[in-house]
């Protein structure tokens, strides 16, 4: 038996390899969910079944969803362009920021100018927190992985200093900010739920991008000068310029995440407002194949799996985090699979490389 | 071509074979790597592995020393066929090589670093280390401090630590993959006196290079690879550097050795094969008459120069290639051939000189502005004109995007209509929608071909069009590039293929250490003095 790389693809090995990674998770994770004193296969209905199926529970899958949707696609947009931004966290944080100083300077505005002015204020914290790392690389040639990353904790010093210092509650005194004007509410999109107006605004994000990547020129230029950045240099793309360019887009969108959770589910700034969004931005981006439809499925599905691990650890009395645990191994998994797919398996034994000597042959 | 092994016997000490490969064949795909390749390496003996780029050098080394298991033959060591499945295994048989990239920690000290190769478990002695290390550095003549750490050391420093590393482990052949490439002369110098020692020591060498004069000098027998076979076995002294350069290259020299493979099929493919004296001459060079005069250039190059730091990578290059004409460029690789053809793609700024196409300046111009003044190239970097992972119709308008896009979007249609037009007039073996990377080298060529033709270029820039590819796809290649030139466009063919410059072009110009040598009409252009002009001889024009 014997891996030999494969020519053409079939179409069936992508689809399979997703559901074959998927069977290998849920063997995986029994293991510690069996440790915790659960019945797995209990758990996982209630992680992948039970969200679903309430109306209430598919609501909070769409409101869990939403910020994973920009920052996925701030990811997906980025890696296209064959530029690692690890640092969607920083400007989802940035964003937030952004939105809150429009929110809380100018907190009487009416709705019709403050959300799109709070989408926008948020768009530039995000992208003023990718120039550096952007800038750096264009000029310098310097890492974006390492800078990237490294500015994320820089940002959440950022908002804690702003939330110790100068926007410290003014009523409450708390390290959370003041309240936003309410023009900055974002308004529900199904009513009588949490479910805002933000989704909408993520997927809208979603589809351009989508659209952009796949179906204009420019993504053809996204994607030659990230997949093989010679050829598109050769071909006349100026790789610095477009990858510098994706920069600046993914952490305006990722900057979109914050300012629709500040002004969809807070309404005020708080330190722990990402929750991670921005790191499971990279894992979104990966699972969904940096395409436009595979992040918003892989948002959806890390939106339920995280709304059931609320409710096993409520009901079966596990700890929430094997619901983390259960996404963790899922992106293994899946890129293991993607890695493995690339290969066929050669039953028959191959040839050996030398031909038996006649037995007249003495050493 | 089995190398002979008749006197091994008569004389056990020198001479005997120490390592072979015997008629070893390499595919890849439908690339014919290696070709049922015999050579052996005998005690006490420095044997020259010359070849071009592609020839087939390093998969053979890459067999010889376990990192490539073969498809058919087999590799013996003192006469015992082994298996290689890894280096270890060849260093276990007592096969060394050192690589042009080395494997040195720059931050560990030279002893450390010749250790490391042999570290197991548990403690490691480090006196008795270095004086193990002192020790193999005075059977190689190599007078370095086995505590300076390898960072402080020279090119040609590295390389010898590289090569008391190899002998660490009892290593009776050394392979060499072209020493020379990175030293400097003085260098140079104390490596061969280094494998001269070795070849005392009753060591055998393998010394890969494509510089004739350094084989000429080091070696005692030279084996020619051309095009995945070997074409040539001969003791050094019984050759001379013209003969040799002929033979890299197929000069006339090799049509004997070499089955002429691709001539058969090529009298097929051609309507009119009459003169084919190598064989390859494509034979639809027009016969203007010889009064007429020089058609006007539509590439101009002069005093064309490109330099990294204080080196000069080409210098006063003056080239013109006019329209209706082919124009070929020969020379042994490394002679500044890729440098030139990266001026002229616009992806390496030129130090000095201009280039005029069609009268206008584009020594500056951006590749965009080259494309659109009539420039077109085909490299000899496929992937590095490819994006692989892309489908066949999205590589095929990269070089025109603008024109494929209506209000802001792509226009599918016409991206579809075009690649099927190009695929049929160019025989692309491939759906439009096919990732550029599961096609045959062949029909990436083809991709590459006509992505370049369908702009009708005025000037046409080429560099090692059929490397690589079967005999279909060579023929093709050249009928495609005449029937250009007979559209009156002007073509470069940038090739160290001698056969495809005489069967292609009008005019040759030699390349030698970044210069022009000379310049030959083809009919004069014979092997012989094109391969005395490769070794850098200056020949009247």
């Amino acid at each position: 038996m014997k891996f030999v790389l494969r020519g053409r693809e079939p179409r069936w090995v992508a689809p399979t390899a997703v559901l074959v990674a998927v069977a290998v998770t849920v063997a995986l994770t029994a293991l510690p969910i069996r440790l915790a004193g659960a019945n797995p296969v209990a758990a996982f209905e209630r992680y992948l079944l039970t969200p679903l199926s309430s109306v209430n529970g598919l609501h909070e899958v769409l409101l869990t969803a939403t910020p994973l949707m920009f920052t996925g696609i701030a990811v997906a947009i980025a890696f296209r362009a064959g530029y690692w931004n690890i640092g969607a966290e920083g400007q989802f944080l940035l964003g937030a920021v952004g939105t809150t100083w429009v929110g809380t300077t100018w907190a009487d505005l009416p709705a019709p100018v403050a959300l799109p002015l709070g989408f926008v204020a948020g768009a530039v914290g995000g992208a003023v927190w990718a120039l550096a790392p952007a800038w750096l690389k264009r000029r310098a040639g310097i890492d974006e992985v390492v800078t990237t990353l490294l500015l994320n904790p820089v940002a959440l010093l950022v908002v804690q200093g702003l939330l110790n210092g100068p926007w410290r509650n003014s009523a409450t005194g708390f390290t959370d900010s003041d309240r936003l004007g309410s023009g900055f509410d974002l308004p529900p999109l199904i009513p009588d739920s949490r479910v805002h107006w933000g989704f909408a605004v993520a997927l809208a994000v979603i589809l351009v991008a989508g659209v952009v990547l796949t179906r204009t020129a420019t993504g053809v230029r996204v994607r030659a000068a990230g997949q093989a950045p010679q050829a598109a240099a050769f071909s006349g793309i100026d790789v610095d310029r477009v990858q510098f360019r994706a920069a600046l887009v993914s952490g305006g969108v990722a900057g979109l995440g914050g300012a629709s959770t500040v002004m969809g589910v807070q309404h005020q700034l708080t330190s722990g407002i990402s929750n991670s969004y921005g790191y499971t931005g990279v894992i979104v981006a990966t699972l969904g194949g940096l395409g436009a439809i595979g992040v918003l499925l892989v948002s959806l599905l890390l939106g339920d799996i995280s709304v059931g691990a609320q409710n096993v650890s409520l009901v079966l009395q596990v700890p929430t985090q094997l619901g983390a645990i259960f996404s963790a191994l899922l992106m293994l998994a899946v890129l293991s699979a993607m890695s493995w797919r690339r290969y066929r398996v050669q039953w028959r034994r191959p040839r050996p490389a030398t031909t038996p000597e006649p037995a007249q042959e003495t050493g | 071509m089995t190398p002979q092994r008749a006197g091994a016997d008569a004389d056990p000490a020198r001479g005997r074979a120490l390592l072979e490969l015997a008629g070893v064949t390499k595919r890849f795909g439908d690339l014919v790597a290696n070709d049922d390749v015999s050579l052996s390496v005998g005690a006490g003996e420095v044997v020259a592995m010359l070849g071009e780029n592609g020839a087939g050098k390093s998969t053979l080394m890459k067999i010889a020393y376990g990192l490539v298991r073969p498809d058919a033959g087999e590799l013996r060591v003192d006469g015992r066929p082994v298996q290689l499945g890894s280096p270890r295994d060849a260093m276990r048989a007592g096969i060394g090589m050192v690589t042009q990239e080395f494997s040195l920690v720059e931050t560990m000290t030279v002893s450390e670093n010749v250790a490391l190769s042999a570290v197991g478990l548990g403690r490691v002695d480090a006196a008795a280390n270095r004086r193990r290390v002192m020790a193999a550095m005075e059977r190689l003549g190599v007078q370095i401090e086995p505590e300076r750490l390898v960072a402080t050391l020279s090119i040609g420093e590295r390389q010898r630590v590289e090569i008391v590393k190899a002998l660490f482990h009892d290593c009776r052949v050394l392979i060499l993959d072209e020493p020379t490439a990175v030293l400097t002369p003085q260098d140079v110098r104390s490596l061969f006196e280094t494998i001269a020692r070795l070849r005392t020591d009753g060591l055998g060498v393998l010394f890969v290079s494509h510089k004739l004069r350094e084989v000429a000098e080091i070696s005692d027998r030279v084996v020619v690879l051309r095009r995945g076979r070997m074409v040539g076995d001969r003791p050094t002294a019984s050759v001379d550097e013209a003969e040799l350069a002929a033979l890299m290259m197929g000069g006339a020299a090799s049509a004997a050795a070499a089955p002429a493979g691709p001539s058969q099929s090529r009298a097929g493919a051609v309507a009119d094969p009459v003169g084919g004296a190598v064989g390859l001459g494509v034979e639809t060079r027009p016969t203007a008459g010889p009064a007429e005069a020089r058609p006007e250039p539509v590439l101009r190059l002069t005093d064309l120069g490109v330099s990294t730091g204080r080196r000069a990578l080409l210098s006063g290059i003056s080239l013109t290639v006019g329209a209706g004409e082919i124009v070929g460029i020969a020379g042994i690789s490394g002679n500044g051939q890729t440098e030139l053809v990266d001026v002229l793609a616009g992806v390496r700024p030129a130090s000095s000189g201009t280039v005029h196409v069609a009268g206008r300046d584009l020594t500056r111009a951006d590749v965009a502005t080259r494309l659109a003044a009539g420039l077109g190239r085909l490299t000899e970097d496929r992937r590095g004109s490819l994006v692989p992972q892309m489908s066949v119709e999205h590589n095929l308008v990269l070089e025109d995007l603008p024109r494929f896009t209506s209000r802001g979007l792509l226009d599918r249609g016409a991206v579809r209509r075009h690649a099927e037009q190009l695929i049929e007039r160019f025989d692309i073996r491939a759906r439009p929608g096919d990732p550029v990377a599961t096609l045959s080298g062949g029909n990436m060529q083809k991709v590459l071909l006509a992505r370049s033709l369908v702009r009708e270029p005025r000037v046409l820039v080429v560099a090692q069009p059929t490397r690589g590819l079967d005999v279909g796809s060579y023929a093709y290649v050249h009928e495609q590039l005449a029937a250009l030139r007979d559209r009156g466009a002007g073509v470069l063919v940038v090739s160290e293929d001698l056969d495809e410059l005489r069967g292609l072009c009008d005019r040759v110009a030699v390349l030698f250490r970044g210069r022009i040598v000379g310049e030959l009409p083809i009919a004069e252009a014979s092997s012989e003095r094109l391969g005395l002009m490769m070794t850098g001889v200056e020949v009247a024009t």
